[in-house]
């Protein structure tokens, strides 16, 4: 394992009860590396990056993260969840909470940070994601887009040095996805490690270093982006790229 | 200028507003007009009784009433209404059970500051909400202190305490430890760890399919077999394990439905944030929780403060055993209905008084921005 691979995931499988959701996954991921995995629904992509910090539990293989692998040991999960921010589908804001209050709780009762400088941070980062007028706002009386990207600030707000991303544009109207995909963009520029699943293949072309499609579980394809969208090798990639690239 | 009147009336919104709801076809029309008669006529009877032929202090003759033969109704029959005296006369024995007259100044100081007390609970954007709420831990302290005594003061015992006094103390005391149990047994029920689950869910379930009466009897009985010899807790205080432990169990399964409202996003995203299972629990779960949950607590509120009545079958005096014992009151009995309709009239206060707190919370609720 070479200094600098952050991710390491060997053999990695999961049930639930009867269903095999993943089917023996090696991935490693190096520092500073975009990796987008796409693939038809029900096909594991969630579970395989939800499995990374685990919110989903995995049955066999090793899952290492920073040097420390995840098993149920709840001191080594905290310190991975402490290093790797999560975005939602669904946003996942904390309803009763302003827009600062959301982005400062965890600094504040995680990190023990003093009151002020959590804000300062939030603050910053609302600068960053480009809605610093809204802080005082709760979460209802923002826009999806804008909601999203009070949920990246809260992550990044934890100076996490990995981000996954599980489908964060697949819950918005089409005229707030760019917003969002335009503070990813700016994110992985900056240099952060990123897992993203999506099905934005614009996005994927223009900061993927790798492209993973997945189907029934398994790793089916891993390729740079050039080649996975020029010269597919499985039929099954193929069939997928076809689908959502031709509408 | 006739017809210009006439179709100001046509036009003016309230004569819309009848004539759209109450009078829209035949047979609501009908219906309008018999509910009318009725509620006038239950309406004016009861009036009459209760305050128009009333006797309050003194009788038709204008003689004070010191017992019920000076009652006009008994006096004329049939002809007047409610003889109030009796609530007059025992007006102290009401509020304050057989506390010592000379000391009673020390249970109307508790009633005073009990509004102090709840208010900062009850309304969270009032002025100084904070000192409202330390007063409200410290509270219990000086209602202890004030109407049992101890140093500078006479102890009163127990059993002198009545009637709404004892209403009150078990219906404020038991909702207020009943609420941090029932968040624990709620959490609890939900819990991954076997056996704390099973426990709760244990507890809860036998609490709620046994009736209070049998919670109280057997805290009456079986409350001085749990503990060490010598102690032997006065029956005030088993009455109120026994509605306490009554009302944790029903709030908590209010509190149930609240945790099971929250979406698992909400735990998720604490999670990936690092907080564990404390801090996402008080600072994302429980706020939310408790949010969704308060009218079905209120409610279990409103059904306990009326059950507490029901300590009168272990010997204790609440303001419906006080009433009873008024009415045992050779000078006084038979005047059941003034009794029992003051009694409903106190709980009811009460009662209205909570059920309109949850209906303004659950409107405010909606308009909160979540």
């Amino acid at each position: 394992m070479s200094s600098d691979q952050v991710i390491q995931l060997e053999k990695v499988n999961k049930w639930y009860d009867d269903f095999h959701v993943l089917k023996d996954i090696d991935l490693s991921v190096v520092k500073g590396q975009k990796i987008v995995i796409c693939g038809p629904s029900g096909s594991g992509k969630s579970t395989m990056i939800r499995c990374i910090n685990r919110l989903e539990a995995h049955q066999e293989g090793t899952i290492v993260v920073h040097g420390t692998e995840l098993t149920n040991d709840l001191k080594n999960i905290d310190l991975i969840r402490k290093n790797v921010g999560m975005v939602f589908q669904q946003f996942n804001l904390f309803p009763h909470l302003s827009v600062l209050d959301n982005i400062s709780l965890a600094p504040i009762w995680v990190k023990k940070m003093p009151k002020k400088e959590a804000e300062e941070i939030a603050m910053s980062y609302l600068e960053k994601v480009k809605i610093p007028e809204q802080a005082q706002k709760f979460p209802g009386q923002l826009s999806g887009g804008q909601q999203q990207r009070v949920a990246i600030a809260r992550s990044l707000a934890m100076n996490p040095d990995i981000m996954l991303f599980d489908e964060p544009t697949s819950a918005l109207d089409p005229e707030m996805i760019k917003e969002v995909l335009d503070v990813m963009i700016q994110l992985a520029h900056e240099g952060m490690t990123m897992l993203v699943v999506t099905h934005e293949m614009g996005f994927a072309k223009t900061v993927a270093d790798q492209m993973i499609f997945m189907d029934e579980g398994r790793i089916v394809e891993q390729a740079k982006p050039d080649d996975f969208f020029n010269n597919p090798q499985s039929d099954r990639t193929k069939l997928f790229l076809s689908q959502i690239l031709n509408h | 200028m006739s017809t210009t009147l006439t179709s100001n009336f046509i036009h003016n919104k309230y004569y819309k507003w009848i004539v759209k709801n109450l009078f829209s076809s035949w047979v609501n029309s009908i219906l309008t007009i018999i509910a009318l008669i009725f509620v006038y006529e239950v309406g004016s009877f009861f009036l009459n009784w209760a305050i128009f032929e009333a006797d309050f202090r003194t009788n038709f003759q204008g003689e004070v009433i010191t017992d019920r033969i000076l009652c006009s109704k008994n006096i004329v029959p049939g002809e007047y209404g409610a003889c109030w005296a009796i609530i007059y006369v025992r007006w102290d024995q009401f509020m304050y059970g057989f506390y010592p007259i000379e000391e009673i100044w020390r249970v109307n100081f508790v009633y005073a500051l009990l509004p102090l007390a709840i208010v900062g609970i009850l309304f969270d954007k009032i002025p100084y909400r904070r000192f409202f709420i330390y007063f409200t831990f410290i509270y219990p302290f000086i209602a202890y202190f004030m109407l049992y005594g101890g140093p500078g003061i006479s102890v009163v015992g127990t059993n002198k305490w009545g009637g709404l006094l004892v209403t009150l103390f078990l219906g404020v005391t038991g909702i207020a430890l009943a609420f941090p149990l029932s968040i624990i047994l709620a959490l609890g029920r939900r819990s991954k760890m076997p056996i704390i689950k099973t426990m709760c869910v244990v507890f809860i379930e036998f609490i709620r399919g046994v009736p209070l009466i049998t919670l109280l009897f057997t805290a009456n009985v079986m409350l001085p077999l749990f503990l060490p010899d010598g102690v032997n807790p006065d029956n005030l205080l088993r009455a109120l394990v026994a509605v306490t432990l009554f009302q944790s169990a029903y709030m908590a399964e209010a509190i149930r439905g609240g945790l099971q409202a929250i979406p698992r996003g909400q735990l998720e995203a604490a999670q990936s944030l690092g907080l564990g299972y404390w801090q996402t629990t008080r600072k994302i779960i429980l706020p939310q929780a408790l949010k969704i949950a308060i009218p079905p607590i209120v409610n279990t509120c409103i059904g306990l403060f009326k059950d507490t009545s029901l300590v009168l079958i272990i010997g204790l005096f609440d303001l419906l055993g006080i009433g009873r014992a008024a009415l045992s009151d050779m000078t006084w009995t038979k005047l059941y209905y003034e009794v029992y309709v003051f009694i409903s009239l106190v709980f009811f206060i009460f009662c209205f008084g909570m059920s309109r707190y949850s209906l303004y919370l659950e409107k405010k609720l909606k308009t909160d921005n979540s």
